[in-house]
């Protein structure tokens, strides 16, 4: 890989096509990314596969009807119709099984994106074997080629990515609901089969817009990892469309402008990769969500749990078998080796008696109250009530045994 | 299914009850002409796949009335609710909102489904599930007014979820949940509420806090129809009942329509004499 050449391409500086190619690249990689959110969460990423796959006889038609007819076979949105067709004709297949047939729609999707590839295939051996309208370049679109991409070719990419985008954000919002409670939607009067309709739609658009650019193989994958990856970083759909666009975007400019840089490297792979690593970044180190930070929170809730255990033991006297809370406790300095609890050790059992007496005490007089419902059994009750409020309490749990006989009892038996 | 022949003959048995609800109805029908009805279904027959589930089911649902719906397990309940807001395709009947067909009325009634029907680790927040309910006045790219997102905070307040906003659906209790579905139908602003099972697998100061703000609806001229499955609390929440089993079997005011008779037609003689009376009472 030659370092300069990827210097200039990430700094939009390897000449106006280039750079028109890596804003268009940019572009398709954030629509993929956003409409990737809407396919994923309504279950039927998968089925852009097949969309993606059945593009390739599409691919071969158009090229032998351009050719045959004298023009230039490689006419690329010549092409993209050819491919756009058979792809709607394969998402139609899908949904005509699944809904006509006892195919369940994996089995539905293994049969159209086997059969349109195989039949792809052979329309490209026939095209090879014809030698009509220059076939060279074709299998391009198997793994797509960023480097080959002419002007007017990159303007397309740009234009329709740009038209994809505005649809989406016109019509995110009914694609959430729906994701979400489809018959719900259906009361609020939104169609929902047009709405999903809709969504394959512009699943298909985006397969047909990144086939010159990732490959129709791979595109799926420009679907799903990005999405995949901002569900890590937030819980809120809208914001995981637009992070999965901003990872996508990402994903698609750094991987253009890598295998622009040399070597060959073919343009989807690479942004397949670059979508991964993106991806493996997001799961080990998002907040909250990453594997890194539930681990992280794990230990801490392990350790106050083992923490209020034991000293809860102690203030009964009772010894502390859990060798866990036992190492807790004496490296606070709570606990002896033999497992006498020192001073120290005794005060902390003491405070926590006390804030189990308060929560008891609490809770008995509202069982059903919202600060029940904020018993944990771990957090200390002087973060969920004022001082005041605990003072309050606190009168009542020295005087407990009257009160319990008297208003506590009193109000068990009025209600 | 094929084992349900029972119902079939206590079917014809309360012919009686049927047919005297249906002369009042028709009578208040009448006499409500220029003053539309909430909800009346004609003839209403809802399949799954190829098998009606439910037959031929009139029902009309008075203004300001708190009704249930009641059956056994398969009674076809849910489907019945399904059928009549076209949720699921209806094979014959007629369905009416406010006297004009469904699709004319949208803003007038809200739904509020099944828990169970979601899938609660979907990436949203509490305050977003109940904007959904806004979804008809939001404006282009999704945006919704401010007056909805205020609204939005109040309804959750209304049930008791304020301080929620923020929160994950996920990390909510089952009745935390159905506040939150219950708060997203407030934020419709209808005049119809209708509630698939609202009490199932709730805790009980949530089963009193939803019936608390259905009585508050009631009490403001609203009108609400529910799923029901607990035959003990019928008479406390509702006022009026529907009783299917497939079939309609009765329907009309709580006291006249919830008899043994009726009760036992609608469970084929399978509910123990205990639940029975608790029912009928």
């Amino acid at each position: 890989m030659d370092a300069d050449l990827l210097l200039r391409a990430l700094t939009f500086s390897a000449g106006y096509n280039a750079a028109l190619v890596a804003v268009g690249a940019t572009l398709l990689g954030i629509t993929a990314g956003a409409i990737g959110c809407f396919v994923l969460l309504r279950r039927r990423a998968m089925v852009s596969d097949a969309i993606s796959h059945a593009t390739l006889p599409g691919i071969g038609i158009a090229f032998i009807i351009m050719a045959s007819l004298g023009g230039e076979g490689r006419f690329l949105p010549g092409l993209l119709v050819g491919a756009a067709v058979t792809a709607g004709f394969g998402l139609w297949a899908v949904e005509w099984m699944t809904k006509r047939t006892r195919l369940t729609e994996d089995a539905a999707i293994g049969a159209v994106l086997s059969v349109t590839f195989g039949l792809g295939i052979v329309f490209l051996t026939i095209i090879q074997t014809l030698g009509i309208g220059k076939p060279a370049g074709l299998e391009g679109f198997l793994l797509g080629g960023a480097a080959a991409m002419l002007r007017a070719e990159a303007i397309s990419v740009l234009v329709m990515a740009g038209l994809v985008a505005v649809v989406i954000a016109l019509s995110w919002r009914r694609m959430v609901l729906v994701a979400f409670d489809q018959g719900y939607a259906e009361t609020l009067g939104i169609k929902t089969n047009h709405t999903d309709r809709l969504m394959m739609l512009l699943a298909l658009a985006v397969t047909v817009i990144g086939l010159k650019i990732v490959g129709l193989i791979l595109i799926v994958a420009l679907m799903i990892i990005p999405p995949v990856a901002a569900r890590f970083w937030t819980d809120r759909a809208d914001r995981m469309m637009l992070i999965a666009g901003g990872l996508g975007g990402i994903a698609c400019f750094l991987g253009t402008a890598i295998s622009a840089s040399g070597d060959d490297l073919p343009t989807g792979a690479v942004i397949v990769l670059t979508a991964t690593c993106l991806f493996t970044i997001s799961m080990l180190f998002a907040p909250s969500r990453g594997v890194l930070a539930a681990w992280l929170a794990w230990s801490r809730f392990q350790k106050v749990v083992h923490r209020r255990q034991g000293l809860l033991a102690l203030s009964r006297g009772e010894p502390i078998l859990e060798p866990v809370s036992r190492r807790l406790l004496a490296r606070e300095g709570l606990l002896q080796p033999d497992g006498v609890p020192t001073l120290e050790g005794k005060a902390a059992a003491r405070l926590v008696a006390e804030d189990e007496a308060r929560w008891a005490l609490a809770r008995r007089r509202d069982p059903d109250g919202a600060l029940a419902g904020r018993y944990d059994g771990l957090t200390p009750i002087t973060q969920v009530l004022t001082p005041d409020q605990i003072a309050v309490l606190d009168a009542d749990v020295r005087g407990q045994p009257a009160l319990v006989a008297g208003v506590g009892g009193g109000r068990l038996a009025h209600e | 299914m094929p084992d349900r022949i029972p119902p079939m003959a206590p079917l014809t048995t309360p012919p009686l009850a049927t047919a005297s609800t249906k002369a009042a109805l028709t009578g208040s029908s009448e006499e409500a002409c220029d003053q539309p009805q909430p909800l009346t279904l004609r003839g209403l027959t809802v399949s799954y796949g190829a098998k009606p589930a439910v037959f031929a089911i009139d029902m009309t649902v008075p203004q300001g009335s708190m009704m249930a719906i009641v059956g056994p397990n398969g009674a076809g309940k849910s489907t019945l609710l399904k059928g009549a807001l076209g949720i699921l395709p209806k094979l014959a009947g007629e369905v009416q909102v406010f006297g004009q067909p469904l699709a004319h009325q949208r803003d007038r009634f809200a739904y509020v489904p099944q828990r169970a029907s979601v899938d609660w680790d979907f990436p949203t927040r509490v305050i977003d599930v109940v904007t959904m309910g806004a979804y008809r006045r939001t404006g282009w790219f999704g945006l919704i007014p401010k007056r909805d997102r205020i609204l939005a905070h109040e309804c959750l307040e209304r049930v008791g979820m304020h301080g929620f906003a923020n929160r994950q659906i996920g990390a909510l209790s089952g009745g935390q949940q159905q506040r939150v579905f219950l708060a997203r139908a407030l934020a419709q602003q209808a005049d119809l509420l209708i509630m698939d099972e609202p009490f199932a697998g709730v805790d009980a100061a949530t089963e009193k806090a939803i019936v608390a703000v259905l009585h508050s609806l009631r009490d403001a001229g609203k009108t609400v129809l529910a799923v029901h499955h607990d035959l003990t609390t019928l008479h406390e929440y509702f006022d009026r009942v529907l009783l299917i089993n497939c079939q309609a079997i009765a329907e009309g005011p709580m006291a006249t329509t919830l008899t043994t008779d009726n009760v036992n037609a609608a469970y084929g003689g399978r509910l123990n004499d205990a639940r029975l009376a608790a029912a009928v009472s």
